[in-house]
């Protein structure tokens, strides 16, 4: 208990110093993935993407990352067996942030596809055991969480496939696929929006001063996607469509047109990895501030405090305008052979199961996500070639992180154990 | 975290290098026209000029096969299976053997064949090069196909393509029938093996055409395959 006392401030500012910094390297890194359909298609510049980002993952972040955040702060632990020992908590989640960050740097060394969210969830399982043995995490919480990252990729999986199922029927296979594609565009982006709109309004938006019933928002959402379809009406009237362009390839004109539902469906990958990612950052960091500041007393249902969210947003878009340049550049050349319709569906796909996710408190990894969205399409033969490798090498990651996070976050807790305690 | 995970998992499509490879050997059948020329008029040395053209484009064809074997590593999750893809490729590179099969044979043996068939040996080499051109287009068509997941308007079409190059192989048959009677009728003029020869191009004149046909019933099986 005295530590806390002594060191409280200390402890908080090493947290929150950590917390940034792990935000800074996913705004660098991760938003790669999550914006890197939109750049691979060529509907978005460099610099496009990342105002995109910037703007729709602080907003994410801010007004949609509160679930999953109290869930890595205090829904994989079991709090009442903290209760006694608020210290080794704030220790342990100090030791789990460094020990996430660690396990990434390595993994990036060697170009493994890991996932922020596995080894944040790691890491702190790892601790927790370690510290106060296994009736120290809630197993069930747990188990639902390492189930969702298996049934997140599916799902978004079977909606991306749907959806461009849906594209083809409505919108190639049809004798006039421009003029369909101009129709039924704007409904598109009436429902991705829609999607983002509910998801985030219906879990509330009280963090902000905006408390609102389940019909007041429903409302603002439907007014909400009604503007952003008719700012696409707008938007795909005003596109040039050159007929020679379809004598080379018939459909070119045709993916103009998802080009702009594209620009709609990035906005939504940013505010949905927003939403689900900042936690990794700053959940741990929140649980140590609020052990803290409640003077050691442990509850698990405390709000977040209201400077923590928007720290993890800051970090991330800090770390989208210094790297984030140079992490797309390498994307925008490699994905070939990718065309706005099927980045369209996946990234609907995706963000909107990410969303869901975030909405429900689950800690999610965007990226496999993704894959599982384009390997949807792919389903749907939307794709030339898929590299299977690549999901290979993401399951057997996804096996060894769980495990390394948990290592290294014992390491470090025993480190600082040494110093602090 | 690393970048390159969605990066890493689009492969390189193997369908505009099938065009390419589809292309390059209808090019190659394409010289067999002047080259029949050539020999027509009796000018072998621009007849040899044109074989070694049409040996270099058959080797570039291999360079291209060769090069789509090698990409398309069993790992891969396409639309397409990958055998058939192979299989398909595999047809597509034996026009351009065929190509260089008849010109090296007739350049061989300094093979002539009568002047009053000149013009229906020009006829039925135009109409197998028709089928190869075909087939050019219909793989030309894959990345309409692929547009539109292998369904649909775009599905009718290639399979009309098919239908059409099948016609053209009939035409090439009934053509070659007939240049095989009036070879006939007259074989005791001509020295007994030039005979024999004549008769073999002919026939791998045809195989252009037979072939072109194979690569489009190969296209077919692979669409029917939903």
């Amino acid at each position: 208990m005295e530590i806390l006392a002594q060191y409280g401030t200390q402890l908080v500012l090493i947290a929150a110093l950590f917390g940034l910094l792990m935000a800074w390297g996913i705004g660098a890194n991760d938003v790669a993935n999550a914006m890197g359909t939109s750049v691979g298609t060529k509907t978005l510049t460099i610099r496009q993407a990342i105002i995109i980002a910037m703007i729709f993952e602080f907003t994410g972040a801010y007004l949609a990352g509160g679930e999953v955040t109290s869930t890595i702060k205090g829904g994989i632990i079991d709090p009442i067996a903290f209760t006694a020992h608020p210290d080794v908590l704030v220790l342990g989640m100090i030791a789990s942030l460094l020990a996430a960050g660690v396990w990434l740097v390595v993994a990036s060394f060697f170009g493994w596809p890991v996932s922020t969210t596995h080894s944040i969830v790691g890491a702190i399982v790892g601790f927790a055991v370690v510290s106060l043995g296994a009736n120290a995490v809630q197993w069930d919480k747990f188990g639902s969480i390492v189930g969702s990252w298996v049934i997140t990729p599916a799902i978004a999986g079977l909606i991306a496939y749907v959806l461009f199922i849906s594209v083809q029927r409505l919108i190639f296979n049809t004798d006039n696929p421009l003029e369909n594609a101009k129709r039924y565009g704007p409904v598109y982006i009436f429902l991705s929006a829609m999607v983002i709109c509910l998801v985030t309004l219906q879990k509330g938006l009280n963090h902000v001063g905006l408390p609102l019933t389940s019909n007041e928002s429903t409302l603002i959402s439907l007014v909400l996607s009604l503007i952003a379809a008719i700012g696409g009406i707008f938007f795909i009237r005003r596109l040039r469509f050159n007929p020679q362009d379809d004598v080379k390839m018939h459909y070119s004109n045709v993916e103009k047109v998802f080009g702009v539902l594209m620009i709609v469906t990035a906005c939504a990958m940013a505010f949905a990895h927003g939403s689900n990612d900042v936690a990794n950052a700053i959940g741990p960091l929140s649980a140590v501030v609020s052990v803290v500041s409640h003077g050691g007393a442990i509850s698990a249902n405390s709000a977040i405090d209201w400077w923590v969210l928007p720290l993890g947003a800051v970090g991330i878009v800090l770390g989208l305008a210094m790297m984030g340049h140079k992490v797309m550049a390498t994307l925008g050349t490699g994905i070939t052979h990718l065309t706005p319709s099927r980045g369209f569906a996946a990234q609907l796909a995706t963000a909107s199961t990410v969303l869901l996710a975030s909405g429900t408190g689950l800690p999610i990894s965007t990226t496999q996500t993704l894959v599982g969205a384009i390997m949807g399409v792919g389903l749907a033969r939307g794709i030339a070639a898929i590299n299977l490798g690549v999901v290979r090498n993401i399951v057997i990651s996804w096996v060894v992180t769980l495990p390394a996070g948990a290592l290294l976050s014992i390491l470090i807790f025993g480190l600082l154990e040494k110093i602090y305690l | 975290m690393p970048v390159n995970t969605i990066l890493g998992l689009f492969a390189k499509s193997p369908i505009k290098p099938l065009q390419k490879h589809i292309a390059k050997v209808h090019q190659c059948c394409e010289q067999l026209l002047p080259f029949f020329m050539a020999v027509a008029e009796d000018r072998w040395d621009e007849a040899t000029v044109i074989y070694g053209q049409i040996n270099q484009m058959e080797k570039e064809a291999d360079v291209l096969k060769r090069e789509i074997r090698l990409k398309l590593p069993s790992g891969l999750f396409m639309p397409l299976a990958r055998t058939d893809l192979l299989e398909m490729l595999t047809q597509q590179d034996k026009i351009a053997n065929r190509a260089k099969d008849i010109c090296g044979m007739m350049l061989g043996r300094k093979l002539t064949f009568p002047a009053d068939l000149s013009q229906d040996f020009q006829a039925y080499i135009k109409r197998c090069l028709d089928a190869t051109e075909l087939a050019v287009k219909a793989i030309g068509e894959l990345d309409e196909l692929l547009e539109t997941g292998f369904r649909g308007r775009e599905l009718q079409l290639v399979e009309e393509m098919v239908k059409q190059l099948d016609i053209i192989e009939d035409d090439t048959d009934q053509l070659q029938i007939g240049i095989r009677r009036k070879i006939f009728a007259r074989e005791s003029e001509f020295n007994p093996v030039d005979v024999i020869f004549l008769y073999k191009v002919l026939e791998k004149i045809g195989d252009l055409a037979d072939q072109a046909d194979r690569v489009g019933a190969r296209l077919e099986l692979m669409l029917a395959r939903n």
